[in-house]
């Protein structure tokens, strides 16, 4: 047999139909829903008279704009919120859909929840309408985002219509120095390679650097392959991969397990294989990334200066960065570090995993945020919430004047209402810094949690290597 | 679906690289689990002035005659980011049935495709030099779908390539869902054969 990637392997078997024209009909494994996109497709297919074709393999969960603030109330994070949590409770129920309400301890940010669960694995098929459902790719697992019609598509059928993608190899060499994440690896691919340089490409992310990064950092990669252009993004399944699943709440069980195993080890790219498109990036000599401006591809090493318009390639380029400068209120060629933020927030499916809590932890002990500087934290599921409580990482967050919040995406974005306040300048571990993406007016910088945390102390933007953790 | 086949209408420039679905439809405006009232907050922070809402007379499409646009004209990698489909949906309720650029967010122009707005790919340079036309205001552009060309005055014809099946489907405004139902014996047949193959997925 032609040798074949591994995304080739996962799209082979999940092969229903050639419908011509280079499009395949897939099957679709599982399908997860939120309340704030999930309800118009649950809508549009109760209004068809269409019912789930199999609710087993569908999941919801509320996480979107329901309020993080101490205690999972319910309530939502601006008036109007209330109406999609209500409507997406009914037609869940209704459509036979299993739900991780907030009462659950299984509810959480839905692509922290996938993996965290058991419920997304290696060489299978998931959708969800949501953008970074890329992230479950850190699993090993084909995963993309739709929209609601899609989406409408996927529970009716359990199958999409997909045209094979492009693929892409990108091979992070090296190994990174401490102090230097999978965030950062992410952030400076995008910058060097610009937000389309995944060209609506599936990606394999390889290479020592990849090999060497533990399950939830590579999620926090996966994560970011949207903002790099690409329809998704995965990392082949090793130990590290199956070591981590085994004996999560969903994940194949005894003799199961066993099979499951086998076919995951055999979903490595074959040697030979063709790709479309091969980028590598060197991570040895990686500084922290930070962004500067309004796409992720606007990024530089935390030792980097803001670009200088006059030195862009062509005219548009150069009104990007004019009015990126414009809105984050910087000027070409001034310096990222040290400069003073006013808020500083730990969260979203980029970054709140146990992991990311333990090293942001870990530098935060014995010592404050800056005065005058709003922190947050909030951890991505329910269920890693309490294992960091186990650990006592709440008393350590808390005791630096971090305030620890319910899971959910909370301020990854802007919904109304819960807001970062009068604060403008904000050091963030999410995954956008669009104009207005965390609230009008509010300028993002993108950064790993470990980044962020040693800014909230210093009141600015600094470098996590000066600051040992303790 | 809503059928695409031909338009001949007003084109309205928005060149900026990398509009996002953000931009196009922010996050705070979605307020009801419907897909109903979003034409009047399309691009409503560059739309809007705060704290009163009034219409800022800058934005390119609170300038007559821009209000009657059907044919944006959009830079590259428009629609990138979040996968919400209001963003298609507010373009729609506008009155936008067609969107120029030379690059797309790959969700977005699914999405497009799915709810009769039709996404041409034009190169950049071709894309500018009729934004910077647009400008004034008189700019018509005839959009051929079964001729996949984009028509502009002085009898200039561009081409634009499309997906045969998304083209089908526009032209003929199908419904998608229906089309694979009627495969639902080879969906089944799949999922017999695969509950033998890999068991563990079938069984949560
Ligand atoms: S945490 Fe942010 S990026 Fe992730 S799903 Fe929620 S809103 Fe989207």
């Amino acid at each position: 047999m032609r040798p074949r990637s591994i995304i080739e392997k996962i799209w082979d078997a999940h092969l229903v139909a050639e419908l011509g024209d280079g499009q395949a009909l897939l099957h679709v494994d599982r399908v997860f829903l939120h309340e704030l996109t999930g309800p118009q497709a649950l809508a549009a297919l109760a209004a068809a008279g269409r019912a789930v074709a199999q609710p087993a393999l569908v999941f919801g969960v509320i996480d979107h704009i329901v309020a993080t603030g101490p205690g999972l109330s319910g309530s939502a994070r601006e008036q109007a919120g209330a109406a999609f949590i209500r409507s997406f409770r009914d037609l869940a129920r209704r459509a036979g859909v299993r739900l991780f309400d907030l009462d659950d301890p299984r509810q959480g940010i839905v692509h922290v929840v996938a993996p965290e669960q058991g419920i997304a694995l290696p060489g299978c098929t998931l959708v969800c309408p949501d953008s970074h459902t890329c992230t479950v790719g850190g699993i090993g697992a084909l995963a993309w985002g739709i929209g609601s019609t899609e989406c409408e598509h996927a529970v009716a059928t359990q199958t999409l219509a997909r045209r094979r993608p492009g693929t892409m190899r990108v091979e992070f060499r090296g190994r990174p120095a401490a102090g230097v994440t999978a965030k950062d690896m992410i952030l400076a691919l995008i910058g060097r390679y610009g937000a389309a340089g995944g060209a609506s490409r599936a990606i394999e992310f390889c290479g020592e650097a990849v090999a060497g990064l533990g399950v939830e950092a590579r999620l926090t990669l996966c994560n970011m392959a949207v903002e790099f252009g690409a329809w998704t993004g995965l990392v082949a399944p090793d130990d590290t991969t199956i070591e981590w699943l085994a004996g999560r709440p969903f994940a194949p069980r005894a003799a199961h397990w066993e099979a499951a195993v086998a076919h995951w080890r055999a979903l490595a790219t074959d040697d030979g294989a063709r790709w479309d498109a091969q980028l590598d990036l060197d991570c040895a000599a990686l500084a922290p990334q930070v962004t500067w401006g309004t796409s992720p591809a606007h990024v530089v090493g935390i030792d980097g200066v803001v670009p200088d318009p006059a030195a862009a390639p062509d005219a548009t380029a150069r009104a990007g960065i004019e009015r990126a400068l414009a809105y984050m209120d910087l000027r070409p060629a001034q310096p990222l570090a040290g400069l003073p933020i006013e808020a500083a927030f730990i969260g979203s499916c980029a970054n709140s995993r146990l992991p990311d809590l333990r090293a942001a932890a870990a530098l935060l002990r014995g010592r404050r945020v800056a005065p005058g500087v709003k922190a947050l934290v909030v951890p991505g599921s329910t269920a890693l919430k309490r294992a960091a409580e186990a650990e006592g990482l709440h008393r350590v967050f808390a005791a630096a004047g971090f305030e620890w919040r319910e899971s959910g995406c909370s301020l990854c974005f802007h919904s109304g209402g819960d807001s970062f306040g009068a604060a403008r300048r904000v050091i963030t571990s999410t995954n956008r810094n669009f104009e207005g993406r965390q609230g009008p007016g509010v300028r993002s910088h993108l950064a790993s949690p470990l980044t962020v945390a040693a800014s909230a102390v210093a009141g600015r933007i600094a470098d996590p290597r000066a600051l040992a953790p303790r | 679906m809503e059928r695409f086949v031909r338009l001949q209408a007003l084109a309205a420039p928005l060149l900026r690289p990398n509009v996002d679905t953000d931009v196009i439809i922010p996050a705070r405006e979605i307020t009801s689990p419907t897909r109903a009232g979003y034409g009047e907050k399309l691009f409503s922070s560059w739309r809007y002035l705060t704290p009163d809402r009034r219409p800022n007379p800058d934005f390119v499409l609170n300038r007559p005659p821009f209000e009657r646009a059907q044919i944006l004209l959009a830079g590259d990698n428009f629609g990138c980011g979040s996968s919400r489909e209001m963003a298609v949906w507010a373009l729609r309720q506008f009155g936008f049935r067609c969107v120029i650029a030379p690059s797309f967010g790959a969700i977005f122009q699914a999405n497009c495709h799915r709810n009769g707005v039709l996404p041409v790919v034009l190169p950049a340079a071709v894309v500018e030099a009729l934004g910077a036309e647009a400008g004034a205001g008189t700019l018509e552009l005839d959009v051929d779908l079964e001729a996949c060309t984009v028509g502009a005055s002085g009898g200039r014809v561009f081409g634009f390539e499309i997906g045969a099946t998304e083209r089908a489907m526009l032209l003929a405004g199908l419904d998608e869902i229906g089309l694979t139902l009627a495969r639902r014996d080879a969906i089944a047949a799949f999922q017999a054969r695969d509950r033998d193959a890999r068991p563990w997925i079938w069984s949560l």
